[in-house]
């Protein structure tokens, strides 16, 4: 790259020296191939997911029977389940569910857990110490058990499963962001717009957030990762997304029913899932060495 | 150390407390009514009412929290709505199994993870670096069930060699306590790899290889000694992981534990087998976690004075 001489202008070279570690973190991303893999499996996915329609044309819930549990052929390239739907077109159009939840559960977790997370560190106090107690509270239970108990209580399908899993994903976001907090608040440019009469909603939106969106985002992209697999794990037992809609998870738990006579169908929506929550946990590692090696979940 | 286990031991009744009162809460505001479910779809209103008072679920929510937790100190978590049978019979039956399998799982998970973890740190970025790595990953990637059914099709369908689920034999622990072993053994083997690698660049271990000690006993007895805090703390997480783990591998083996006891009983509705399962889980959660705050105890004394 050629340098050229700096111009007179402090606005422009002050935006690009705040944008140069983001690009040394782009730079280091770059060069980790997991993370580009794992970043263009994810791709393959959404477009899986957007493009299902024209991907596999026709319903993928109508059952065939005829044609049930049809070993993977020419004519059916993953074979057919059950009930004779194409588990090719059946996994197609799971991304785009997966995907949904995936999205829906990670936008529960940080509304929520997000503001929560920053007035419980900046605030601290009586504030801090209710957030707190009830956080332990969920981290008291494991994750899946968490979300397990959740949907015992609000009742089995798609909106269900999103919040159940989301929930359980709140507490650690709040943990999360308030240890970062805790540590950004002491900073002399906090203390200067705090002194300055700025309110705390800027400081906290302005001068915070933006300095907690490391592990933000690097959470973000494993927790994707946990959601799937959650997800899958919650229709594999009934009590996630009901047929017959096609989730990966509950396609496996139809399947395992004939395992015995067509193995083929638990094999693919398995591997489906397998590589989805891959993909986002090599995303996140990387991101995580990228944007900050020092920092370990 | 009595007193410290007596602190850690008291510390723990406010959580209990706190999650019977989120579970009791949360299981009253279910949308079904489990008097109807009990009762069956043609039953008249009367039944359903005089099934409703049997249960107590007429009485006001805090007397019917008062009356659970008097119950609980008496280890009374009342009578399965399916059943008719006491919860903590149930429970009880179904314990036995579910923490042969958790044993066995992280007996397993130790003995493959703590070497793999130590092999890798010990030869960092080369090929076995690399492969402990990605099986790491792949490891933690990948849904426990579906490695089940993979494990029954090629063992119990192909080779024919184990069976496919149940119980009754030692042959019938093997399938499930690799797949739930495989849960956790990813984050053992990265957890040791992370600290192994870091107490290895540490001034004790130089000054124990500038000593002239053979790399075993500098491994073994200066680093790993060091690096054991860490590792039995993600054991110790990696125990709630399990459980979780167990309610999967019990369903896919038919294996009769807590974890299928708590999906059947989410299936039928049944409310106190939900709370009390549940709460055992959360219970031998907690217990795990004392007895690893213990273990430090033991491996650094200098914790039990904080």
């Amino acid at each position: 790259m050629t340098e050229t001489a700096p111009k007179a202008d402090p606005g422009k070279n002050q935006a690009k020296g705040l944008d140069s570690p983001l690009r040394r973190s782009w730079v280091k991303l770059r060069r980790n191939k997991a993370a580009l893999v794992g970043g263009c499996m994810i791709l393959i996915y959404a477009a899986c997911a957007l493009l299902a329609p024209v991907l596999f044309s026709g319903n993928p819930s109508a059952p065939n029977l005829g044609k049930s549990l049809e070993p993977p052929s020419l004519d059916q390239l993953l074979g057919t389940d059950e009930l004779g739907r194409s588990i090719l077109g059946r996994i197609i159009y799971g991304s785009q569910i997966s995907l949904l939840i995936a999205v829906g559960v990670i936008s529960f977790g940080l509304i929520l857990g997000v503001p929560l997370g920053l007035v419980s560190g900046y605030y601290g106090g009586k504030i801090d110490f209710s957030i707190q107690r009830v956080t332990d509270m969920l981290l008291a239970f494991p994750g899946f058990l968490l979300a397990l108990a959740l949907v015992a209580i609000l009742g089995v399908g798609l909106k269900n499963t999103v919040i159940s899993i989301g929930i359980s994903m709140v507490p650690i976001y709040i943990r999360l962001v308030r240890g970062c907090v805790l540590s950004v608040r002491e900073e002399v440019y906090v203390e200067a717009a705090r002194a300055s009469g700025t309110r705390d909603a800027v400081i906290l939106l302005r001068h915070i957030l933006p300095n907690v969106m490391v592990p933000i985002t690097v959470q973000t992209s494993l927790g994707m990762g946990t959601a799937i697999l959650f997800a899958a794990g919650l229709g594999f037992l009934g009590i996630g997304v009901q047929p017959p809609t096609p989730e990966w998870g509950a396609m496996l738990g139809s399947a395992r029913v004939y395992i015995f006579n067509a193995p083929h169908a638990a094999t693919f929506p398995g591997i489906a899932i397998f590589l989805a929550v891959l993909s986002f946990n090599l995303l996140g590692d990387g991101l995580r060495d990228a944007l900050d090696p020092r920092f370990k979940l | 150390m009595t007193n410290y286990i007596i602190r850690r031991l008291l510390s723990t009744i406010p959580v209990l407390i706190g999650i019977s009162l989120l579970l009791f809460i949360m299981l009253r505001m279910l949308p079904g009514d489990p008097a109807q479910v009990l009762a069956g779809e043609m039953a008249s209103p009367a039944e359903i009412e005089s099934i409703r008072h049997q249960l107590g679920l007429d009485r006001p929510i805090y007397v019917q929290y008062a009356s659970f937790l008097s119950r609980l100190a008496r280890f009374d978590l009342g009578r399965s709505a399916r059943t008719q049978n006491p919860v903590i019979e149930e429970v009880w039956a179904r314990l036995p199994n579910t923490a042969l399998l958790a044993v066995t799982a992280i007996t397993l998970a130790c003995l493959f993870g703590i070497p793999a973890g130590i092999i890798s740190a010990v030869r960092p970025y080369t090929w076995i670096d690399y492969t402990v790595t990605l099986a790491a990953l792949f490891g933690i990637s990948m849904p426990v069930f579906w490695l089940g059914l993979m494990l029954v099709i090629l063992f119990a369908i192909i080779l024919k060699l184990l069976p496919a689920g149940g119980t009754g034999s030692w042959q019938h622990v093997i399938l499930p306590s690799i797949t739930l072993a495989s849960f956790v053994v990813a984050f053992i083997a990265r957890m040791t790899r992370a600290t192994m690698l870091e107490v290895l660049s540490q001034d004790y271990t130089t000054t124990a290889r500038s000593k002239g000690l053979k790399e075993r006993v500098v491994i073994v007895k200066h680093a790993l000694k060091n690096a054991l805090i860490p590792i039995i703390t993600v054991v110790g997480l990696q125990f709630g992981l399990l459980l979780g783990g167990a309610v999967l591998t019990e369903t896919v083996f038919a294996w009769p534990g807590l974890g299928r006891l708590i999906v059947d009983s989410i299936l039928a509705r049944d409310y106190p087998v939900i709370q009390g399962a549940i709460l055992i889980f959360g219970l031998l959660y907690i217990m795990v976690n004392l007895t690893v705050d213990v273990i430090y105890a033991f491996v650094d004394p200098r914790i039990r004075y904080d």
